[in-house]
């Protein structure tokens, strides 16, 4: 029940995407189509389950002082470890996202569910947190992916859905497109859920709880970023 | 010589943008554009460290990791450069120069987190030819005047965003990420500025 919860906690109550608005870089940059959203977010998946899987594990070894290198260590080993089995097997998505991948590294979310999670609670959860908060990314990005895939190319993950006549709005597409419909989706979200987005994302953290107006619960972000 | 630098110039500040075009650095140009002032003070930590992280990256790459056959670390190996040189930097700055560091101080360590100076490290691997360092470092310093331009500008935006009337969801982030679709808009003029 209590992983369920967990599990849960990262898909809907805290999705890292939509409430916690982490990790923007990627999903602006590479939801051009759908299957750019799937591809990335299982990318996202696998170094987080294992870096909190591994951050767990190693939680009461590496001294407090020394933990965030020590983290961005672990993080990046993983992000080479997806890397090259990309390039091995899937070189075509390896190619469509670019240098995303080894961004993954400094991607807010991994890090701030190690600070916040991983560091604090066994591997069993640890790892559940990661697969909730993966999965979580997964679908808004994928979601994201697919609104512009159609609003911007005209199809859904390469089906073509309109007859040849139609012209797409290639601005979707585009980078504004990815900052309009991100913006958007927040807003929907916010107005379906009558919530304010409960956390400011990384960015707000960045500018040491000055720039937000104090609502940043988002500590492990604001601690990441003193390392 | 000359040209090539202006076209690197170019394609760094206005065609290839760092935020609004290549979405590197998202997260400190949402969170540190509310006031022109930080907003400043972040752009020039950035230019800073991404020269520096040009240059360190670079040597790391041509006297570590080619002669010894180890490119696949690269990722690794960045990261951690670029974090030991925020530190240095903060460190050095501190001893020398205080108004420097006053300046700069609060914005040195949340740089390390910023995709935008590992990013421009990963794409300076991509630049062939002779003058390959040089060329490094000069795109990583025209991509930080990039930054500071947009970050800037969208300050500036933000400024007058405070007073305006938004429908109530749309507060905070979404508004936000709404206006940076039209600053990245008129980015998109400068496409097809050099062939």
């Amino acid at each position: 029940m209590k992983l369920f919860k967990i599990f849960r906690n990262g898909i809907i109550d805290e999705n890292p995407t939509f409430r916690l608005v982490l990790g923007t870089c990627p999903t602006l940059a590479i939801t051009t189509s759908a299957i750019n959203g799937i591809g990335m977010g299982l990318a996202a998946t696998v170094v987080l389950i294992g870096s909190n899987a591994v951050i767990s594990l190693l939680r009461k070894f590496i001294p407090s002082k020394v933990r965030m290198p020590a983290f961005v260590t672990i993080i990046a080993g993983f992000v080479t470890i997806v890397q090259m089995l990309l390039k091995a097997y899937v070189p075509a998505l390896d190619k469509a996202l670019g240098i995303y991948i080894p961004l993954i590294v400094v991607n807010c979310i991994i890090m701030a569910r190690a600070e916040s999670f991983a560091s604090k609670n066994p591997v069993l959860d640890s790892i559940v947190d990661g697969l909730g908060m993966g999965i979580g990314f997964t679908l808004a990005i994928t979601a994201i992916g697919s609104v512009r895939e159609i609003l911007g190319n005209g199809s859904i993950f390469g089906f073509k859905l309109f007859g040849e006549s139609a012209s797409p709005a290639l601005a979707m597409i585009l980078p504004p497109g990815g900052f309009l419909v991100f913006g958007l989706a927040i807003g929907l979200v916010n107005l379906l859920t009558n919530r304010q987005v409960s956390a400011a994302g990384c960015g707000a953290a960045l500018a040491g709880c000055e720039g937000c107006g104090g609502h940043c619960s988002a500590g492990a972000s604001e601690e990441e970023v003193r390392s | 010589m000359l040209e090539s630098i202006l076209i690197t110039f170019l394609s760094a500040v206005f065609i290839n943008n760092f935020v609004v075009v290549k979405f590197l650095g998202i997260c400190p140009f949402l969170g540190v554009s509310k006031k022109i002032n930080t907003a400043v003070g972040m752009g020039v930590a950035v230019i800073f460290v991404m020269t520096f992280s040009s240059a360190a990256t670079w040597a790391v790459q041509e006297f570590l990791l080619k002669p010894l056959d180890l490119e696949y670390l690269q990722t690794i190996a960045f990261i951690l450069v670029i974090a030991a040189l925020v530190q240095l930097v903060e460190m050095v700055l501190q001893k020398t120069s205080q108004a420097l560091y006053k300046a700069l101080g609060v914005y040195l360590p949340l740089i390390t987190t910023n995709c935008a100076v590992l990013g421009v490290c990963l794409l300076n691997l991509e630049i062939q030819g002779e003058a390959r360092f040089l060329m490094s470092v000069l795109n990583g310093a025209f991509s930080g005047v990039g930054f500071t331009l947009a970050i800037v500008l969208f300050a500036g935006i933000r400024e007058r965003l405070e007073t305006a009337d938004i429908p109530k969801c749309l507060e905070g982030f979404p508004i936000s990420l709404i206006s940076a679709s039209l600053v990245s808009l008129a980015f998109l003029g400068f496409q097809g500025l050099i062939n």
